[in-house]
This record gives C-alpha cells, structure tokens and sequence, in this order.
C-alpha cells in the first residue's frame, strides 16, 4: 500500500514539475504571451464567456465519445463474427487490412462532402480512425485459444458456445482492452481532425477562431480541455479493464 | 477380468495435401481397468496421437479401439479426464473455479461439483488454495490443480500427455510420488504419455514402448516392482533391467 502512495505522489509530483518547469521558462524568459502564455494565463482563458468552453467541451466530448462506442460495437461485433464464420473472415479480413491503410485524416473532406459538417460527421470520423484497431486486437484475441484448451473442452464434448463463452471471449478480452486504449488516444485526434477541417462547434472549431486572433492562451486552453476530455475516456477504459481483466492476463 | 481399452491393430495416417505421415502403425495392447499404463517413446512416435485416439479427439484409420466393458462402461463424453505438457488453467478464474471447468461443461448438480472440487484439490495438496488465481501458484502447483480439474467429473479414463515434462527434475520425482498416491486414493485407469524412461518404469504397471521412423509399437511388458513404490527403487536391479530394455529398444545401447 505505502509503495502505491509512493508511486501516486511520484506521478503528481512530475505533473506539478511540469508545470513549474513552464512557469519559470515563460516569467525567466520574457516569453512574450502570444508565443506562450503562463500557466495563469491559460488559466484566465476560462473567463472569456464568449469561448463558450463548456457547450464546445461538451460538443467535442460528444464526438469522441459518440466515435468511440461506435467504433467498439462495430469493432467487436465484426470480429465476434467472424470467429463464427471462417469463410467471412477469410473474405473480409484482407479487405479491412486494406482499408486500414487509408490515411483516415484523408477521409475527413469525403466525410464532409457526404455528411455536411456538424457532430455526426466528426463522430464518423472519429469512429473511423479507432474502429480498425479494435477490430484487428479483438479479432487476433479470439483465434488466441491453445489447442489443447479446445481439445480439452472438445474431450468433454463441449458445445461452440460453451467454448466461445468460456474459453474463448474471456481469454479475448486482454487484447480487446488493448485495443480499446488504443483506440481511446486515436478517437479524440479523429474528433479533433474533424472540427479542424469543417465544423462551426468545438474545441477544434474554437482553436481556429482564436488563432485568427492569437488568443493563445485560449488555444492553450483548448488543448488542454481535449486532452482532460481524453483523458476521462482512457481512465474509463483503465477503470474497466481493472474491474473485468485478472491482474495477470492484462496485455501491458 | 476383461480389459477397459483394447487396442489392436491401431493405425493412423495424417494426410496434408498429397503427402502422408505415418503417425502409428500396429499398436496393439491392453489397459486392465484400474492401470497404470505408461506410453513411451521418442518424439514424433505416436504416442500423442494414440491419446488423441484414445480420447476421441481423432479417429483411427485402421484396426480397431474399444474402450469400456460391462463391467466398467464407459461413455466417451464423461469419462475421459485430461492433463497437458501446460497447465492451462484460465487465467481469469480462481483455482476452485478453473477445477470445476469440466463440471460446468458437462452440466453436472453445481453444489456437488463445488464438494467435489474442493475435496480434490485436498487430495492434491491443495487445500487453502481454493480462492487463488494461477499465476499466484508455482509451475507444480499448477499442474496439481490441472490434475484435480482432469478428476472433477469422476472420469474412469485418465489421459496425460506428458504432464510433468516442464517441471524441474526434483519437482517432477515429486510429482511423480504425489501422481501414483493420487492414483491409488482415485482409483483410475490412466494412460500416462512420457519421454522419460526412468519416469515410465517408476509410474507404470504396464509399460508400452514406441518407436519413432516409422512409427510403430515396439513392445508391451509389465512392471513387477511392488506398490506403493517408492524411489530407491530406482536403484534396484530389476528397475535397471526395465530401463535397459527400453533403451535397448529405442536404440540407444
């Protein structure tokens, strides 16, 4: 317990050592705050009411989360079947290591020209970029079985889905959690992308605004609102994975 | 007393494409109900293939398997038991759990299986262990948890494939007292797959010994040494013959 403490302290110590390190270079160095503003700066950036923080927080954090669940339902739900049905995946599975090569980012002017601009469009987007490595993870999770797990249940005449909900699905999981911290990181960028290139709500679409301005501590701001809003999702998937996985059989 | 499992005749052939592999040719022997009967031989002998016959995971091509008698039926779905090379317990349940796998499986009364479980896994020197997950168990322990898993379903046919083969040396002629203890207190037949010669004289009633390239049964004898056996046995002359002849027979005298 006490080396748990210890290593939490060490964390918020390292936080608070950035943000020191900051403050000193922006106060020792005259940094003028259009190139960088001070942490109480950024910090001021919050009062400005016409920035609308909270309505862009919640737009962006929509996105992502939307994009997200999205992309876990497709993701898992693809792979699921096709550990039911090998023909599927053998058609499949080449096809969507194609597409995976696509640069998602590149989409983002197709995903406009089809979807207008808007929360959908963005979420698509962010879905588009974190669905591939859920996919790919939950599918490799599956077909993990040692063969003489399957023998063995095979020996008592166990039934596919005894297999499958015994054996197969909890011994996946591990990697479906991996691919799902991921994916976490990947969706808020996709999200991101997406308000960059066509939006008119959110903390990209705000980014752009003040940049015209050079408001930068409100572009300050923003980034580190995201990366807040990244951060809840990751620490819900963590939370997640510590409450179904077994300490030993967590991938990383 | 008529036997548990008749073997005669035993030939399986693995087909990839156009090429054939022989995998075992002519085996041919009897398991007396209650046995211990010890499989050896080098790899790529057949040994592992005449368990997956035997378990009903494969089927023979040639000659002919029969397993039960009227006095011990046997039905193929409930009474074969298994232990790998690996444990391979699930490393998401607690002991307890991944012992009751087979009885989950097979459906049978929950309250009794649990009952059952824990009474085996005292058998296996176990107790207290119940609420453990594996990785909090050693190499050894594991495997005693696999072989209390193989018995919760009160298989009659016991099948391990060389499950002390990980093991270290002394870990393993430990494991090998606890398995004929074990064996005796449960009161199964077992077919017992090794490489070890030493290890097949010191566990087996019976001894069949294969022969790799091709792969075929070389011989069939029993094991005179007394039960309960015990380890400076292994310095007995008549110990000494059993291994010189298995030797001999693969070829390495």
């Amino acid at each position: 317990m006490n080396e748990t403490l210890q290593r939490y302290a060490l964390a918020v110590l390292a936080h608070a050592a950035l943000l020191l390190a900051w403050y000193l270079f922006v106060k020792l160095g005259n940094v003028p705050t259009f190139v960088m503003p001070s942490p109480g700066a950024t910090l001021d950036a919050l009062l400005q009411p016409n920035y609308d923080w909270w309505a862009n927080m919640l737009v962006t954090g929509t996105e992502i989360f939307a994009g997200y669940l999205l992309a876990l339902v497709a993701g898992v739900g693809l792979a699921l079947a096709f550990t039911w049905s090998k023909p599927l995946e053998s058609f499949c599975m080449p096809l969507l290591v194609s597409l995976n090569m696509i640069p998602k980012v590149a989409l983002g002017p197709l995903i406009i020209v089809w979807f207008k601009y808007g929360v959908f469009p963005n979420s698509i987007m962010a879905f588009s970029i974190c669905v591939f490595p859920i996919l790919l993870t939950t599918a490799r999770g599956l077909r993990e079985i040692e063969p003489e797990l399957l023998d063995l249940v095979r020996s008592l005449k166990g039934s596919r889905w005894q297999l499958f909900s015994k054996v197969q699905l909890p011994g996946a999981l591990p990697y479906i959690f991996s691919g799902m911290k991921v994916a976490a990181i990947l969706a808020v960028a996709g999200a991101v992308v997406g308000e960059f290139l066509g939006s008119d709500k959110g903390l990209g679409y705000l980014m752009l605004q003040v940049q015209v301005t050079l408001d930068t501590p409100a572009m300050f701001m923003a980034v580190l609102l995201i990366t807040l809003i990244g951060m809840l999702l990751y620490g819900m998937v963590l939370a997640l994975e510590r409450w179904l996985v077994v300490q030993d059989a967590r991938l990383d | 007393m008529e036997p548990f499992i008749r073997l005669r005749g035993v030939s399986k052939v693995y087909r990839r494409g156009k090429s054939e592999h022989l995998a075992i040719s002519d085996a041919s022997f009897d398991v007396m109900p209650g046995e211990l009967v010890s499989l050896v031989g080098p790899s790529g002998c057949g040994k592992s293939t005449l368990l997956k016959i035997l378990a009903g995971l494969h089927p023979h091509d040639g000659g002919e398997v029969k397993i039960g008698s009227a006095a011990h039926t046997f039905d193929p779905s409930r009474d074969v038991g298994m232990v790998f090379q690996a444990p391979l317990l699930l490393k998401w349940r607690r002991i307890l759990e991944n012992v009751l796998l087979p009885a989950e499986i097979l459906g049978l009364p929950a309250a009794e299986a649990r009952e059952r479980a824990r009474g085996l896994l005292a058998l296996v020197g176990l107790s207290g262990y119940e609420d453990k997950y594996p990785y909090e168990l050693s190499g050894g322990m594991q495997q005693r948890a696999a072989i209390a898993r193989a018995l919760v379903h009160d298989p009659k046919l016991v099948l391990m494939d060389e499950p002390f083969g990980a093991l270290d040396a002394l870990t393993r002629e430990k494991m090998n007292l606890e398995l004929l203890r074990i064996w005796k207190e449960a009161g199964k037949t077992i077919v017992f797959v090794t490489h070890g010669i030493s290890e097949a004289v010191f566990l087996g009633s019976r001894v069949v010994v294969l022969t790799a390239g091709p792969a075929r049964m070389a011989d069939n004898f029993a094991i005179d040494l007394p039960h309960p056996r015990t380890l400076d046995m292994k310095t007995h002359e008549r110990f000494g013959e059993y291994t010189r002849r298995i030797y001999k027979l693969l070829g390495m005298e």
